[in-house]
């Protein structure tokens, strides 16, 4: 963690909704978070749930229309993002704001050497001589750990492994050294082995330039190693937040305690029967009133299907989405899900 | 559960899948050798998990096991026939037995077809029910994976994910099947839905006695649904034991960077990991290493890894390893490496 305490990024009730046949898509509803400089934050969820759209929002890349960013407040190192002309939002973006997503083949361009296409970003944001651009291109390639990077240099993408070509993503992302940067699911598409080596390499560039990072995931492996703080999203709002030990010990939340109980995890032995979450997650166009998880959540009660829940704070860092997000915390002080993994399974049918 | 105790059911001996690719007016075509010489048997009721990166030729071997890929050498075994040499016509009919789970259930679901005809198509084919008869058999196999029969005149597209894992599951348990090769069935889907289907095709199997070859990249899964687990590396098994033997006590080197390599829900666990990070990527199948297939990112490789080619061989009872620095009486190769030990395995 870098020296510095202060704040790099703040989002205040953001508001991301989408004009569809179907009605408004509410797809990030009114959600709060702040990244202090060399923080890493986790943000989970599954499909639908608003994880990717809040990034989106922040890099304000929201498609318009149907998109359109109804509400709130993004601050970067205290500059408005809402209220700068586009023309300047690009001067940040890629140069002290950068992205990783989960796919590389699809963000680099396919007819481009790699060495041009790390250069470009250079030229454009440093103002770097062709040769400077050269130079640093290779700097950064050795940097990200490219085996016989001078050659690899005159290499089109489709001669590099998955593997390889997000590092040259994680080469670009970095080459301005940003102060913060969007891991977008960086490793879904990547076997596990590889998917160690990036992670280690996030880890170890975070730590040698103190880059703040936001690792947006689906599996809760990832940001139990790689976070200091998480954030629980479903159905576009904020479930839980908390720092990462404390998410995972003590959740306030039962969507999040039903998360991590559904993960076989090979630690812990003689599993038998899986905890699962029953049901499907909701259609976001069409929310139930009430709490959006109500349906499958093994606590819910008639309070929950007709009235919103309150946002409870547990302790200073530590909130949560739920009518009884006290009673919940307190259930999981005296039975971690990290280890009571044997639960029976809920009714099965959808 | 391994073959010991119970019944072969199906028996894979020497299965190649070699093809030829690129290749042009004036380039020779190279051989890939996707399968190379896979031994294996499936005993009845249990369920083989086979792990292996992208690209290590864990699903042709599962496709070339339904001939919906040819081999192109080797024999698979199943009730006494060969089904890698039946003619066609007698393969079409041995279908009605083995069938398949596929990872991407939009991709693999007709998305003209209704509920009802995908489920009911493969009961029709085989002559299972017919006319006023087909209806009600579709609906029980709807109940039976978990979706409400009201849904039976919808279409793919007005399902989840999850959903359509489950129509898969149905057309797939349409026939009465005795095998199942479930390819990634699972990687597709969100977390929470993943526990449901891992747990339907356990509930499944205990039902029906069904067999499942369980092909997954993701450990955990692997691990939780397993009887017994494979892992291939380019082509070949490399290593077999029980589910609980290989995570307590992975002999191949790539076993246990594998495992090492998945990150645990627990952060007091991450923080005091110490990683196996291996160096580079899965070499290509269409030239692969010479020797040992792993001697490239083997940290304990010696120079003899790259000519000999090691063999499955039993380590530990029901622990199977290919690698020439370990044998039964020396089967850690950290401890054969630090005392200087060379080739004392096939």
């Amino acid at each position: 963690m870098s020296e510095t305490n202060g704040t790099i990024l703040s989002v205040r009730d953001l508001k991301t909704y989408f004009k569809t046949e179907d009605g408004l898509v509410k797809a990030v509803d009114g959600i709060s978070f702040e990244l202090k400089k060399g923080e890493t934050l986790g943000i989970v969820g599954e499909s639908g749930s608003g994880k990717s759209v809040t990034n989106l929002s922040v890099m304000r890349l929201i498609p318009t229309p149907p998109g359109e960013i109804a509400g709130g407040r993004i601050e970067f190192d205290g500059i408005d993002v809402l209220a700068l002309p586009i023309d300047d939002v690009r001067k940040i973006r890629g140069r002290r704001i950068a992205m990783i997503f989960q796919d590389p083949m699809t963000s680099l361009n396919p007819f481009m050497k790699i060495s041009r296409q790390l250069m470009e970003v250079t030229r454009l944001h440093l103002g770097h001589s062709k040769d400077q651009a050269y130079q640093h291109a290779l700097k950064m390639l050795k940097m990200v750990g490219i085996p016989d990077a001078e050659r690899r240099m005159n290499e089109y993408p489709h001669e590099f492994s998955g593997g390889m070509r997000q590092r040259v993503m994680i080469a670009m992302a970095l080459s301005c050294d940003p102060e913060l940067l969007i891991a977008d699911e960086p490793t879904t598409a990547l076997d596990v082995t590889i998917q160690a080596q990036i992670l280690e390499l996030i880890k170890d560039l975070k730590d040698r330039m103190g880059t703040s990072v936001i690792l947006i995931t689906h599996d809760l492996g990832v940001v139990a190693g790689m976070t200091d703080k998480i954030i629980v999203m479903y159905a576009g709002k904020v479930f839980e937040q908390a720092p990462t030990r404390e998410l995972f010990n003590t959740p306030a939340n039962p969507y999040t305690r039903g998360l991590l109980k559904s993960v076989p995890d090979p630690a812990h032995e003689e599993g038998t029967d899986l905890y699962q979450i029953p049901g499907l997650p909701p259609d976001v166009a069409h929310l139930p009133p009430g709490c959006p998880f109500a349906p499958r959540c093994y606590r819910a009660e008639e309070l929950c299907t007709k009235e919103f829940p309150p946002f409870v704070q547990i302790n200073s860092d530590h909130h949560s989405l739920c009518h009884f997000a006290r009673e919940v915390y307190e259930d999981s002080k005296s039975d971690p899900p990290t280890t009571a993994k044997h639960t029976p399974i809920q009714g099965e049918s959808v | 559960m391994t073959t010991n105790g119970s019944e072969t059911l199906i028996s894979i001996q020497g299965l190649e899948v070699h093809y030829k690719t690129g290749g042009g007016l004036f380039r020779a075509a190279k051989n890939v050798r996707a399968v190379d010489g896979v031994y294996l048997d499936i005993a009845k009721g249990e369920t083989l998990g086979l792990v292996g990166e992208s690209g290590c030729g864990k699903s042709t071997l599962g496709r070339a096991l339904l001939r919906l890929t040819e081999p192109t050498g080797g024999r698979v075994l199943y009730n006494g026939k060969d089904l890698a040499h039946l003619p066609a016509s007698q393969m079409r009919e041995q279908r009605k037995d083995l069938q398949m789970i596929f990872q991407d259930p939009y991709a693999s679901l007709n998305p003209r077809m209704t509920v009802g005809q995908i489920i009911g198509e493969p009961i029709k084919t085989f002559k299972l029910a017919n006319g006023s008869a087909v209806t009600p058999r579709v609906e029980d196999l709807m109940e039976t994976v978990g979706l409400s029969r009201r849904f039976i005149k919808r279409y793919p597209h007005e399902f989840s994910g999850g959903q359509r894992q489950r129509i898969g599951i149905a057309r797939a348990l349409a026939v009465d099947p005795e095998f199942i090769v479930a390819d990634e069935p699972i990687s597709a889907l969100d977390v929470s839905i993943q526990a449901q289907i891992m747990n339907l095709m356990e509930r499944l199997q205990a039902e029906k006695g069904l067999t499942y070859l369980f092909i997954s990249h993701d450990l955990r899964a692997i691990r939780h649904l397993s009887d017994r687990v494979a892992v291939m590396y380019l082509g070949k098994i490399v290593e077999l034991a029980d589910g609980r033997e290989i995570y307590r006590d992975p002999l191949m080197p790539y076993t246990r960077a594998l495992i090492s390599a998945v990150p645990v829900p627990d952060p007091e666990i991450e923080s005091k990991r110490e990683r196996i990070i291996l160096r580079g990527d899965v070499p290509s199948p269409i030239n692969p290493p010479s020797g040992c297939r792993f001697h490239t990112r083997c940290p304990f490789a010696i120079p003899d890894c790259s000519s000999i080619e090691p063999s499955l061989a039993e380590i530990k009872p029901r622990h199977q390893a290919a690698c020439i620095r370990i044998s039964p009486e020396h089967p850690y190769i950290e401890a054969n490496a630090a005392a200087g030990l060379g080739v004392i395995g096939k």
